[in-house]
């Protein structure tokens, strides 16, 4: 390919799921100028979900976590620069500055910088053996830890939390989640599905323990102990922290992008400057479907968003207007998720939501506007269909599983 | 390496070499195929990967396992011949696979 004869050049800051996507997105929609992927992580972009699963057990290694092959990337003419930071964007000039201070210009430049976890605000919580889950370097530390017969303290009753409070089950080790909040999966799920997952994690040993306050981390170099704000005190191995994510937004809010929880774009990936675009767990982003603004840790929304993105780009602007979806497997339980909750009034469950296998529907006027389904494929299929469809329905017929959901779909 | 050809639903073929122990799904995403997605990465859970495998093949393949029969089950164009290559690891003599994908997914 001839990049000189295009003289296209589009920067990808941040090779990541959407990052990544939006490379191989470019020359899927024949862009032909020239694309450079940069990533502060050594590795080309690969899938983050399984550094909670089957990364963290030890059954995926990092090359397999990789989304596509090196070369992949050098078959498509796609230029990877890793282990590279952005110190800031000249917008006047387009160009980007480099920390080795190596400039590159740009025609168009995409943030795909994601997000990194938030960190506990404790005493203590520098200790070595505090652990993230974001990185492969991340779980690399984290598995030296995370070994049979120790002790693991959660912070924060999560998905990722949760997640790794399975594998420590599933790996041996004596598991403690710890919430601040009066339920896990607080944020993100209704009360009946918190309950069903602490009862789930509960039966298979994990001690879950919610509404506590942490009041510090305890030891020489390593925790070795938890004191809560009551005063009580127990003792611990290693923690690890789930407790939320922070968009890297920085480089474009000081660059003067607009920035408010995110880079914010409208529903083509643009930002407030229309040479630059952004996507993934950074963009706060409108999603035409909903029909407002949001900001999500998605990585089929990251997917979509870097579609989006490249078409933008490629001049073949589709509005970005998935509906979210999400997935979670802990233990032997598939959860399979579509939509939004906020703002449901009414909570539908089909199956019997004590058993390993059943579906539960948020309904917002009568209509379907979020599922959670525990290993019920079939339902979530038919959910994604509900909610797309902004499907009217009667919540006993979501209930009674005489009826097929397949029914329910508007022709 | 097994060559293996996609065929996308407007007729396009994709003829590609995809390593043994490597699934279909990877083998398309490696190459672009347009129309496999594999939002899930591999852990049968979002159907963006579902195919047509040519009658032929039917019989030498393994057969899908409960979870991908559940997703299967799930998928809007399902026939006897579909499914998820996600799930199906290329085999030393798969040489000259054909997989067919569906119109969804064009």
């Amino acid at each position: 390919m001839d990049h000189q004869a295009s003289g296209d050049t589009v920067v990808i800051v941040g090779a990541g799921q959407a990052g990544g996507e939006v490379a191989t997105s470019l020359r899927q929609n024949q862009f032909r100028g020239r694309i450079l992927l940069i990533g502060d992580e050594p590795h080309l972009p690969y899938r983050r979900p399984p550094l909670s699963k089957t990364f963290l057990s030890g059954e995926a290694t990092s090359e397999s976590l990789l989304i596509r092959n090196a070369e992949t990337y050098a078959k498509q003419d796609i230029e990877f620069l890793g282990e590279a930071r952005v110190r800031r964007i000249d917008r006047p000039e387009k160009t980007i500055e480099l920390e080795d201070g190596q400039v590159i210009g740009y025609s168009k430049l995409v943030l795909a910088t994601g997000g990194r976890p938030r960190r506990l605000s404790l005493p203590g919580a520098e200790k070595t053996n505090v652990h993230y889950v974001r990185t492969i370097a991340d779980v690399e530390a984290l598995r030296e830890d995370f070994l049979p017969g120790r002790r693991l303290a959660v912070i924060g009753g999560g998905y990722i939390g949760l997640e790794t409070a399975a594998v420590g089950i599933k790996k041996g080790l004596k598991v403690t989640v710890l919430e601040a909040l009066p339920r896990v999966l607080a944020r993100v799920a209704a009360p009946e599905l918190s309950a069903f997952y602490a009862r789930a994690h509960r039966s298979r040993g994990v001690d879950v323990r919610t509404g506590v306050k942490i009041q510090a981390l305890l030891g020489a170099g390593r925790v070795e102990e938890i004191l809560f704000e009551d005063g009580t005190r127990m003792e611990a191995d290693l923690v690890i922290a789930g407790i939320g994510l922070i968009p890297n937004a920085e480089l474009a809010a000081s660059a003067g992008l607009r920035v408010e929880n995110g880079i914010v774009v409208d529903a083509h990936s643009r930002t407030s400057d229309p040479d630059i675009l952004a996507a993934g767990d950074v963009a706060q982003h409108e999603n035409a479907f909903l029909g407002r603004s949001m900001r999500l840790e998605s990585v089929p929304s990251a997917q979509e968003q870097a579609r989006t993105a490249a078409l933008t780009i490629c001049g073949k602007p589709v509005p970005h207007a998935a509906v979210p979806w999400f997935w979670s497997d802990q233990y032997d339980l598939k959860l399979q998720m579509v939509g939004l909750s906020e703002g449901y009034d009414r909570f539908v469950t089909r199956g019997d939501i004590s058993s390993d296998s059943f579906s539960a529907f948020y309904l917002r006027n009568d209509t379907v506007i979020c599922a959670e389904c525990v290993n019920r494929p079939q339902d979530f299929a038919m959910a994604k269909k509900l909610v797309a469809a902004r499907a009217a329905v009667l919540s006993a017929a979501l209930a009674d599983e005489s009826l097929p959901l397949k029914n329910l779909i508007p022709a | 390496m097994p060559t293996i050809t996609y065929i996308e639903h407007n007729g396009r073929e994709h003829s590609v070499e995809v390593p043994e122990g490597a699934s279909l799904m990877q083998g398309a995403v490696d190459n672009l195929v347009p129309g496999i997605l594999g939002d899930c990465g591999g852990s049968c859970t979002c159907a963006t990967c579902h195919a047509y495998v040519d009658e032929a093949w039917v019989q030498r393949l393994p057969v899908p396992s409960g979870d991908e029969e559940m997703m299967l089950d799930a998928v809007i164009d399902r026939a006897a011949r579909s499914r998820l290559c996600c799930q199906l690891k290329v085999a030393a003599d798969w040489e000259g696979l054909v997989v067919r994908l569906p119109e969804t997914q064009a």
